[in-house]
């Protein structure tokens, strides 16, 4: 067929071969079309295990060439970021929004905090309660994701902020079990001798307990992140962002849309729940003040100025939601002469512009904006070829 | 338009259609207004058959009504000799029967290969743990669907537009591609919703002619409004006016039928008139006939 003939062909649409700006950077592509990527391994598991191990080296040499202080944040930035990983598969890649990944969050908190406080006797081990506490948050979440799956923007949201409001309220009734407003204290052993000794071999350190938790937290970031892109690049990502785009289209391929948008919302609550798993050793607390509705409302700032649909833009924007202010204070105490108080409020002050100007001028988050420019120079080259031809 | 390149072979015997849908009595209110009024309608395996009317004369709705889009308040659907009760839309792929949609339809965030995977969905067999800890069988299985994809798209031949988003295709590319992920199921039965529009004279025939080649594979249910089309490639024809069945047969017969003559111009004149020509005027000159009711 030739397309020049037809009244209909857009001749100038060729030159904006992006999807939309909204989900690009979502569009990790599960099929790429043979191009210029033969360096890497071409099995997907082989791929994603380098890219893991990359990280981990690059995790390692992080946590030891910082001090302690920045280690505690870095294990901040990883519970952050295995939150937002999840929320950006489910608002990215399948269209559905929540602000209530706060209180799933919580769940997996409480679940860690009950398992580990046991009177008499060790506690189980903590990859075992970690693995119970996800179950029970993807629970919870196959609950919620049920009626997620019949609701819509703007009504999704606020059933789903209705959880971040009440599940905080939860743990004041059920004072007795849940510990009521100071929440419960979470011990945890102190590090193994095995981890002072590596630690040792790497740097000359001492292992400290911080830096106990902050290789826990990390492991369990790298570990949810090379799950979820697993997830993202295989057919499961690709009928995800199907019932997102199309819903029709996707139902008459014989997919039904419930079910994946209910699968989607439990495998990012199962990431919820270790993120408020690895939350509460870090904190060493669960208590209800650190699942207020804003921890949600946080995740979701997080996944969009990264870019929705995409991983690093996650934890870009975790990494963001923890640093900024800081080096904001920071900035504002040394360069400006400004009191440290006022410092700190002018930190939100920066986040809240920070935020204004990814809105207006990248409005597909950082990651996004990058995918779409890259994606553009692709399309004018193919054009200019097809032009040539 | 060329040949089919391949066979199907590697995905298993190739079969002549058997399978035959047949929808009785059906029928559809939307509120107070009829849409369709006891209709029915049988697909013969290996069969083309057409649906056409004037504007607003229930086409879309009945094909709703096959793909279970719209529920009908009475009427039995059979295929396969088995009656389909509350069809629902996801089903359909299961049950061998593809659609295309009058838009196109396409995913826009995703790559035309993926969209076509996206077709190959009952053809998947990887599962969630194994996407999960990317064992290599998914991967396989990823690959298969590829080359299913790939081979789809060759047939319409469009492959060379696999790394493309759709947003960027012209008009023509884009229902070209929206096909292939219909066919890449491999369905017994294809319902194609107005596939000719916005194709030029040339598309329009090359089209007509793969549709004569598909229906070695499928049976094919077509709604249409370019009548030289739909005269050329199907085998029987229903006609429907105002929700209602005016006639059936082969093309010959409603040509030569008066009734059709007089829903679609009002008055006798030559059917083999020019197609484009005939979808605008009909519109234009028969309001009388044609009451759409208050949906538009």
């Amino acid at each position: 067929m030739s397309d020049t003939q037809t009244p209909a062909g857009t001749p100038g649409a060729a030159s904006s071969d992006a999807p939309s700006t909204a989900t690009a950077a979502g569009n990790a592509s599960s099929a790429a079309a043979s191009s210029g990527r033969s360096f890497l391994p071409k099995s997907t598991l082989l791929r994603h295990l380098l890219v893991l191990v990359l990280c981990a080296v690059g995790a390692v040499a992080l946590l030891e060439l910082t001090e302690p202080g920045t280690n505690a944040q870095i294990s901040s930035v990883a519970y952050y970021a295995i939150a937002a990983g999840g929320l950006t598969l489910l608002t990215g890649l399948n269209g559905q929004i929540s602000l209530g990944h706060g209180a799933l969050m919580a769940v997996g908190a409480y679940t860690t905090a009950l398992l580990l406080d046991v009177d008499e006797g060790e506690p189980l081990p903590l990859p075992l309660i970690f693995l119970i506490a996800v179950a029970a948050t993807a629970l919870v979440g196959a609950l919620v994701g049920v009626a997620a799956a019949r609701l819509h923007g703007p009504y999704l949201a606020g059933a789903t902020l209705a959880l971040a409001v009440g599940v905080p309220g939860l743990t004041l009734y059920f004072k007795e079990t849940l510990g009521g407003e100071q929440g419960i204290n979470v011990r945890i052993e102190r590090a193994p001798d095995w981890f002072d000794e590596a630690i040792n071999a790497i740097s000359g350190e001492n292992g400290s307990q911080t830096k106990w938790l902050a290789y826990i937290s990390v492991a369990c970031l790298l570990l949810t992140y090379f799950l979820l892109a697993n997830l993202m690049r295989s057919r499961m990502g690709r009928t995800w962002r199907a019932v997102r785009d199309q819903e029709v289209a996707a139902e008459l391929a014989g997919i039904s849309l419930g079910a994946w948008r209910i699968l989607a919302f439990v495998v990012s609550a199962a990431a919820a729940g270790l993120a408020g798993a690895v939350l509460a050793i870090v904190v060493r607390l669960a208590a209800p003040g650190s699942f207020l509705p804003v921890l949600s409302l946080s995740l979701l700032t997080a996944v969009v100025i990264g870019g929705l649909g995409s991983l690093f833009g996650a934890l870009l924007g975790s990494a963001l939601l923890v640093f900024l202010p800081r080096w904001a204070s920071d900035i504002g105490r040394d360069s400006f002469d400004i009191a440290s108080a006022q410092a700190s409020q002018a930190a939100y002050v920066v986040y809240g512009l920070l935020l204004v100007a990814v809105m207006l001028f990248a409005p597909a988050g950082l990651v996004g904006t990058v995918r779409l420019a890259l994606l553009r120079r692709r399309a004018a080259r193919a054009t200019a070829r097809a032009g040539g031809r | 338009m060329a040949e089919p390149p391949h066979d199907r072979t590697a995905d298993g015997p190739d079969r002549s259609p058997t399978a035959r849908l047949e929808m009785t009595g059906i029928n559809v209110a939307f509120g107070g207004v009829t849409a369709l009024e006891d209709v029915s309608l049988t697909v013969e395996p290996g069969q083309v058959h057409g649906l056409i009317g004037p504007n607003g004369a229930g086409k879309t709705t009945m094909f709703n009504v096959a793909c279970g889009l719209v529920r009908p308040d009475s009427g039995r659907i059979t295929w396969r000799g088995e009656e389909l009760r509350r069809l629902r839309p996801a089903q359909l792929s299961k049950l061998g029967i593809a659609r295309t949609l009058q838009g196109v339809g396409l995913f826009p965030g995703m790559t035309v290969l993926e969209n076509v995977m996206v077709g190959a969905h009952r053809h998947a067999k990887a599962g969630f743990f194994s996407a999960l800890f990317a064992i290599p069988t998914a991967d396989k299985d990823e690959e298969r669907l590829r080359r299913r994809a790939l081979d789809a798209l060759a047939e319409l031949d469009a492959v060379e537009y696999a790394g493309r988003y759709p947003g960027s295709l012209p008009y023509p590319v884009q229902k070209r591609v929206a096909l292939a992920r219909a066919l890449v199921a491999d369905p017994e039965l294809l319902l194609l919703d107005e596939p000719a529009s916005g194709l030029s004279e040339d598309e329009m025939h090359e089209l007509g002619e793969l549709i004569r080649v598909l229906c070695s594979r499928m049976s094919v249910l077509l709604v249409e409004h370019h009548m030289d089309l739909v005269m050329r490639v199907c085998d029987r024809i229903t006609v429907l006016d105002s929700g209602r069945q005016i006639a059936v047969g082969t093309p010959e017969e409603i040509r030569a039928d008066p009734a059709v003559t007089e829903a679609y111009l009002g008055d006798d004149v030559d059917v083999d008139a020019d197609a484009a020509e005939l979808g605008g005027r009909s519109a234009a000159q028969v309001p009388a006939s044609t009451q759409e009711g208050p949906r538009g």
